[in-house]
């Protein structure tokens, strides 16, 4: 009995709720990239291995827009906007032509584009990391920390863009042709749904999406060119463990997995933590493919 | 396939083989060593083609199997006095292969992107693990050592020269394209052709598909290794940077520019790579990746068999 007591005093419950605020904030962040990367898988069965690079373009043309106009939301829609225009233009250029290929191959693809990306943002603004100002610097008192709001707006407004996408899709007449082209490619085409396009539109706001992300995230680390890597590869875990392609199950996932990660680094450094979501990666492989955040197949 | 055409093929890879020894003898430092390394990369290339061209399992985790055989062979070399080569080859062929049977239990039950991921994540695992554990694997600086001497125990010793270690690599490499080009041939690597082409026939069939396919994956991860521990002997370190995923990355890039299911196209592949680097890196610095990378994509989009794709049929009589 006493050993019960003894377990439940030993743990941490300050820094177990500190980092249940944290978990949520960095996982809206990650819900922002991953529902872009789950709907391009989804909809034409891409894995888009330079999403992280948009990510990390999105914040980068925040850093430029910002010094240009000192605003930090005209540089949040600016870059997104920007972003969403370079995603098209990449979608056109290389994706488009692999269409009805075998999957893998636009693996190959997006993965030369995320080489390029890293590398021209390297060349472009060097290896120094630069910094976002954030919007404003308030902080309120969470037990013995001094949390800032601007953490809070993060995962609010993260909330808020997906919320809005998810009400696009469930009641816009472009929303209604992406889920009717994720569910059937020809069905929808011979309905006269341009499914070209769609893809292109898909691919567009997945990209903004990101880059909507790296806005938001630039200010809580500094903005360089692999600050993507860590990202996609968070981003594909969330992505298959909420089930490809199932833009709930992501969200849910991106929660589910910060949250892991955040308790995991009260107790070992944060670079170990993210073995914690590999481990779940893993598991959800073996014991539930289609992923954990789905109703099981019949 | 006729007699004739095996003729001409033996005679092509005779007259190749005789090039690749000669050339240290012609060739200046800087290109020799060049092309030493162009073989190391190109048998992990050739490694993993086992899995991309001839079992049809695309591995983003050949960094983890190649990065095992480097810190095997550091092992080796750090703990056993005076350092001995081969157990420096054993310790890294251990290394990769225990890896391997773990990811391979694992990965194999996945198919198409979702075995690219797990591998893909797998790598990343021990990226991390090597990365953070530093007492014994020197976290981020890595580990250095010295180069043991070439030895045939109780003939001759003697320090490696850049020529030997040119040969020695040669050898090593065309003893596993010969034993790769053997086993894809063997009845097993038709089994492994077949699931490429139709899984769900080869299994009604009857072969146990998934033993099959953890055989392929260990096989290539135990090459991949041989290559980790050639690159430790040539450049007498082990980084964790390489256990990352950008170099499974351009282990693909390899297969995809030299052509798939050929063997000899990934070491095409690999040299191609690095001379477009080096021609690249004189123009763009170490931006090189931005011409390359179109290149690569260009590449995937308008010639999806790579450069020797032509001549597979030819290759794998």
């Amino acid at each position: 009995m006493t050993s019960v007591l003894g377990f439940f005093q030993a743990i941490p419950y300050e820094e177990l709720l500190i980092q249940t605020v944290n978990g949520i904030v960095t996982g809206m962040i990650l819900a922002l990239i991953a529902s872009g990367l789950t709907l391009i898988f989804g909809i034409m069965d891409v894995v888009n291995f330079a999403h992280g690079e948009l990510f990390m373009f999105g914040a980068y043309m925040g850093v430029v827009v910002l010094a240009a106009t000192g605003s930090f939301w005209l540089a949040l829609l600016l870059a997104s906007l920007i972003v969403a225009l370079i995603g098209a233009a990449l979608q056109i250029t290389t994706l488009r032509p692999l269409l009805g290929r075998d999957p893998l191959t636009t693996i190959l693809a997006t993965f030369g584009i995320s080489l390029v990306m890293q590398n021209y943002a390297l060349w472009q603004f060097g290896p120094v990391a630069r910094k976002i100002q954030e919007p404003f610097t308030g902080q309120f008192t969470l037990f013995h920390l001094q949390y800032p709001w601007y953490r809070v707006l993060i995962a609010a407004l993260s909330a808020a863009i997906i919320g809005a996408f998810w009400l696009f899709l469930k009641y816009g007449t472009y929303g209604i042709w992406i889920r009717a082209t994720t569910q059937d490619r020809v069905m929808a085409e011979a309905m006269g749904i341009p499914v070209l396009w769609v893809h292109t539109a898909v691919f567009a706001i997945g990209a903004g999406m990101a880059a909507a992300s790296g806005v938001l995230f630039g200010p809580l680390v500094g903005v360089n060119h692999a600050m993507g890597l860590d990202w996609v590869l968070k981003a594909f875990i969330v992505v298959v463990v909420g089930g490809m392609g199932n833009l709930g199950g992501s969200i849910a996932a991106s929660i589910f997995i910060s949250l892991l990660e955040a308790y995991a680094s009260i107790w070992v450094s944060p670079a170990q933590a993210v073995i914690v979501s590999f481990v779940v990666l893993i598991l959800t492989l073996l014991f539930r493919p289609t992923g954990l955040f789905v109703p099981t197949p019949k | 396939m006729s007699k004739r055409s095996a003729t001409v093929y033996w005679t092509g890879f005779c007259i190749v083989l005789a090039l690749l020894i000669v050339a240290p003898l012609v060739l200046p430092e800087f290109w020799r060593r060049f092309l030493t390394e162009i073989l190391i990369w190109g048998l992990l290339a050739m490694s993993s083609d086992i899995l991309i061209g001839y079992t049809g399992m695309v591995s983003f985790g050949h960094s983890a199997f190649f990065g095992l055989g480097m810190y095997g062979a550091a092992a080796a070399l750090l703990m056993v006095r005076p350092p001995n080569l081969w157990l420096a080859m054993l310790y890294g062929l251990i290394g990769s292969a225990a890896i391997a049977l773990f990811v391979a239990y694992f990965s194999t039950r996945l198919r198409d992107i979702y075995f690219a991921i797990t591998t893909l994540i797998f790598s990343q695992i021990f990226y991390v693990i090597i990365f953070t554990w530093t007492e014994v694997t020197g976290g981020e600086n890595g580990l250095t050592f010295r180069r043991p001497p070439l030895e045939i125990p109780g003939l001759f010793s003697e320090p490696f020269t850049s020529e030997t270690l040119h040969w020695f690599v040669l050898a090593v490499v065309t003893a596993s394209y010969l034993i790769l080009r053997r086993i894809t041939q063997s009845p097993f690597g038709m089994v492994l052709q077949s699931i490429r082409e139709n899984e769900p026939r080869t299994r009604a069939i009857g072969y146990a598909v998934d033993r099959y396919k953890i055989v392929a994956v260990m096989l290539s991860g135990l090459f991949a290794g041989l290559a980790g521990v050639l690159y430790a002997l040539q450049n007498r370190f082990a980084a964790p940077d390489f256990v990352y995923f950008l170099v499974s990355g351009e282990t693909v890039i390899f297969n995809v520019m030299g052509g798939i299911g050929t063997l000899v196209g990934p070491i095409v592949g690999a040299g191609f790579f690095l001379l477009l680097r080096e021609a690249f890196s004189r123009f763009f610095t170490e931006y090189y990746l931005i011409p390359v990378g179109v290149i690569f994509i260009a590449m995937v989009i308008f010639m999806p068999q790579g450069l020797l794709g032509f001549m597979r049929r030819w290759l794998n009589q």
